[in-house]
């Protein structure tokens, strides 16, 4: 372990690392691939891998046939105004259990936690029942409401985390320098936290993003996200494979490309502070 | 360690949050008990009334039930079995002075981000078509007649999709824990003459059972509630080969309109994810000490 | 102005009582030290005053104003904190700057302020640098520049020194001290050096176990402390305190002497000893010995002692300079 391997093992290590890698993320690049491919190169037997006529034409046409724009839209908006709307609560929340902590505030973290691990078809029934007779199946309102939900127990408790590494004491000097508490949060906590409040919403974005429960069960056409966009190839556009490849590489991209700037939090956010 | 002012406004600042996830969990989780012993089916609002644990009763000797029940427990525990393996296999591996660490922890984790419908509509096309799939064409080109994945291995197929999807979660926690482990054990060990496997028996297994232990209970959560993958695959089909317990309760409620059942298998999803969740929570609530 | 009164000053964590009321007069203008074994209280008492704790009972009052249910941004006091507490995301000029931002003042008065404050304290260089970029000391001076823009009632000082090394803690001692003369106003300042203590203080705050042991001047806790506690606090190296026989002559439980007061001959006198270690800093000799039937003695010699260890000694205490305690610890007559 300690004693250097020798280079030819290193090498051979490293062969055999790169090749489960690449088996692991081959059918990414393999619908990446296909994205580009007319459907009769999609489904041609052998199939073709590097040497066919690379295409746009299907990013072009999933836009005109399903208006990908518009589910992209959807996504994009509740994503980050879900999230945003959570911070608001979440912030404020994790403060005071970091800098004002009670008698329950263990207690109430621990609560917070339940309920995130509560499945949602325990309650999908009076949700849906609800939503409906108010109106709100369908709207973007609705299931942003729902996306916050669902997230603030994880935006609390990774602010919760990345706060109690602030040192009490500067919280303090901003109380002697005269701050308001307003002020003490705004000037003062937010400013330092800024990378653990950066990495928390991009956590959350990617689970809203890619949150397929409630977005499948709530909307329909008007406020459906990109993963209600997707489903809908299942039939019978499904066997329009490259255009189902070229949605599915514009649904995925933008969220990889996040994902990939945020692994390190990744960890502590999904594990709640229990690895790091 | 605060003043009276601080402790008050820290309860004030506190409320929304609470209030509002009371509001979300507990009210329509109550309101979820409460329709579980009502009969009410959405095709005939007007016939409603209470039938006590009827709705149970037939929900659980439904056999439907029995086998979502079934096929969750399958799905889970499968899933669990080779995503943790094989991800502690990953980690292992990339635990090894490999070249390129950076860009192969990119390629490993990447399956993580893909929303599941994507994933589950990849692979049942492009990859797992018995006609012109990927694996079609491999299996052909071995002298072998091609599987009809989700015709004829409809559970193994949603297994399959689901493990590739938490592979790389178990991978990269895993890898994190590994990390963690301080150079100058590593070369204590090796000083005291430690061999491979009691190296990793004595000093590498106890360093990551924690981690092992929360990545088991993070994926039991998410896995009792897969969703999208069987929706838009399989539909819980053929017959109810792929149902698991939330799939059921989403075809009583939004397809079969009966409220009173879908209620009542909520409850039971609810139990179940709760079991879990305890020895969840214990752990967690453990680190809080800290 | 800024004078503070303490009345009965009370405050438990939970069942843990760690003031156990205190009373307390800090005049205007005055330089008052908080000093005592760590865990006696004395950082919780200036935080009490700053208004960063809650009284469990009692009052605190800030200019003969009641101040005790005040949060700590109106008392108008400023504090500096052991760990500076700077803003880090904030320039040196920010840092300065933010109370009087807080206070709602005009940018132009800010930077005239801001420019003053650092002139004083040789900032001026630095007032674009974030605290990071800055030497402990400098950091320690931004945290002072931050407390004296505000032109508080007060500074409160929390072991301000504890994590500069020696030399800097002797020259930052040196400027806090002139700063309180060109200020001319009232500090609070807590620490577990004494000789800090003793150097920079007008009054002397002794604090044991969550109670006042001793309030005076630093000469009047070294020349008289009112008890056992206070006499082994005050002073280095420590009073030496004899029970027995030699106490007992002198009618008290314990006699104390402290090492510069006592006479050290080769030939004769009261007590007969064995040196032991003898440390030779040049201006002074430490003398470690070993006394007949009373244990260790220190004893302090001015300049240089020709003592060797092992040699035989007898030590003579000055009478004048001996104190006495009664079998409960307290100062005889």
């Amino acid at each position: 372990m300690a004693i250097k391997k020798s280079m030819r093992q290193r090498v051979g290590v490293t062969i055999l690392a790169w090749v489960v890698a690449f088996l692991i993320f081959f059918p990414i690049l393999w619908t990446f691939i296909t994205s580009f491919k007319s459907e009769l190169d999609a489904i041609a037997m052998p199939p073709k891998f590097l040497f066919f006529n690379w295409t746009l034409e299907n990013y072009v046409e999933v836009q005109q046939r399903s208006n990908y724009l518009k589910f992209a839209f959807n996504s994009v908006v509740l994503s980050i105004g879900a999230n945003l709307l959570g911070l608001l609560i979440a912030v404020p929340a994790a403060w005071s259990m970091a800098f004002a902590p009670g008698k329950y505030t263990k207690d109430l973290l621990m609560w917070m936690l339940s309920t995130k691990m509560m499945p949602a078809v325990g309650v999908l029934v009076p949700i849906y029942l609800l939503f409906k007779t108010l109106h709100l199946l369908d709207s973007l309102l609705g299931i942003g409401i729902v996306l916050m939900l669902i997230n603030l127990p994880l935006l609390i408790w990774m602010l919760y985390t990345y706060f109690k590494e602030i040192p009490n004491d500067i919280l303090e000097a901003a109380r002697m320098d005269g701050a308001s508490l307003l002020n003490e949060i705004v000037y003062v906590l937010t400013p330092m936290a800024v990378p653990g409040i950066a990495s928390t919403m991009l956590l959350a974005i990617i689970l809203s993003w890619n949150e397929a429960f409630w977005t499948l069960n709530l909307t329909t056409s008007n406020a459906a996200p990109l993963t209600a966009f997707i489903a809908s190839y299942s039939a019978p556009e499904g066997f329009f494979w490259a255009k189902l490849s070229a949605a599915s590489t514009l649904a995925i991209a933008p969220i990889l490309i996040l994902g990939w700037f945020s692994q390190k939090q990744l960890v502590r956010g999904l594990t709640f502070g229990a690895v790091k | 360690m605060a003043t009276q002012q601080t402790a008050t406004a820290g309860r004030a600042l506190v409320s929304p949050s609470v209030i509002l996830l009371f509001i979300w969990m507990i009210v329509p989780l109550a309101m979820t008990l409460y329709f579980s012993t009502l009969r009410y089916s959405l095709l005939d609002p007007d016939n409603t009334g209470f039938v006590g644990l009827q709705n149970y009763t037939s929900f659980l000797t439904d056999p439907d039930f029995i086998a979502a029940l079934i096929n969750t427990l399958v799905l889970v525990i499968s899933v669990l079995v080779i995503s943790v393996g094989g991800g502690l296999l990953v980690a292992l591996l990339m635990d090894q002075p490999v070249f390129g660490l950076n860009v192969l922890r990119l390629m490993v984790i990447a399956p993580f981000f893909v929303m599941p419908t994507v994933s589950a509509l990849v692979w049942k096309n492009l990859l797992m078509n018995p006609d012109s799939g990927l694996f079609a064409w491999i299996a052909r080109s071995l002298g072998f007649e091609p599987i009809v994945w989700f015709t004829n291995w409809p559970m193994l197929s949603v297994i399959i999709v689901v493990s590739w999807e938490w592979l790389p979660f178990a991978s990269l926690i895993l890898l994190t824990a590994l990390q963690s482990l301080d150079e100058e054990q590593k070369e204590a060990a090796s000083l005291d003459g430690a061999g491979a496997i009691s190296y990793f028996g004595y000093i590498v297994l106890p360093h990551i059972a924690r981690a092992i232990t929360v990545v088991i209970l993070i994926e039991t959560i998410f896995l009792l509630s897969v969703f999208a993958e069987i929706y838009v695959t399989t539909s819980g089909g053929p017959g109810v080969a792929t149902t698991n317990i939330p799939f059921l309760v989403y075809k009583q409620a939004l397809l079969n309109f009966d409220v009173g059942s879908a209620s009542a298998g909520g409850i039971v999803a609810v139990i179940l994810a709760n079991i879990v969740a305890i020895f969840l929570m214990r752990i967690i609530g453990k680190n809080l000490e800290g | 102005m800024g004078s503070i009164q303490l009345k009965d000053v009370r405050k438990a964590f939970g069942a843990v009582s760690i003031i156990n009321g205190i009373d307390l007069n800090i005049e205007n203008g005055e330089f008052a030290v908080f000093v005592g074994p760590s865990g006696c209280g004395k950082s919780t008492l200036l935080r009490l005053i700053a208004g960063l704790e809650d009284v469990t009972s009692g009052q605190v009052l800030i200019d003969a104003k009641d101040m005790t249910n005040v949060g700590p941004a109106q008392r108008g006091l400023a504090m500096v904190f052991q760990s500076y507490a700077l803003y880090p995301h904030m320039s040196v000029r920010g840092n300065i700057a933010f109370a009087l931002k807080m206070a709602g003042q005009s940018a132009s008065m800010i930077d005239q302020k801001v420019r003053k404050a650092a002139a004083t304290l040789n900032l001026t260089d630095y007032l674009d640098r974030k605290p990071r970029q800055l030497s402990g000391g400098q950091r320690q001076r931004v945290a002072i520049g931050r407390a004296i823009v505000r032109e508080p009632k007060a500074f409160l000082f929390d072991e301000p020194l504890s994590n500069l090394d020696a030399a800097l803690r002797v020259q930052m001692r040196v400027e806090i001290g002139e700063l309180h003369e060109a200020l001319k106003t009232t500090m609070v300042y807590v620490t577990h050096d004494q000789v800090e203590a003793m150097t920079m203080a007008d009054k002397i705050v002794v604090l044991d176990r969550g109670s006042v042991a001793q309030i005076g001047s630093p000469l009047e806790l070294y020349n008289r402390p009112n008890g056992l506690f206070v006499a082994g606090f005050i002073g280095s190296p420590t009073m030496n305190l004899i029970k027995g026989a030699p106490a007992a002559k002198r009618g008290a439980e314990t006699i104390g002497i402290r090492p510069e007061h006592a006479d050290i001959s080769t030939s004769a006198g009261e007590w007969p000893a064995k040196v032991r270690l003898a440390e030779h800093l040049g201006s002074d000799t430490f003398v470690h010995a070993e006394a007949d039937g009373m244990g260790q003695l220190t004893l302090r010699l001015e300049g240089e002692a020709p003592l060797t260890p092992g040699q035989s000694i007898f030590v003579t205490p000055r009478e004048a300079h001996l104190h006495r305690f009664d079998k409960d610890g307290r100062r005889m007559n």
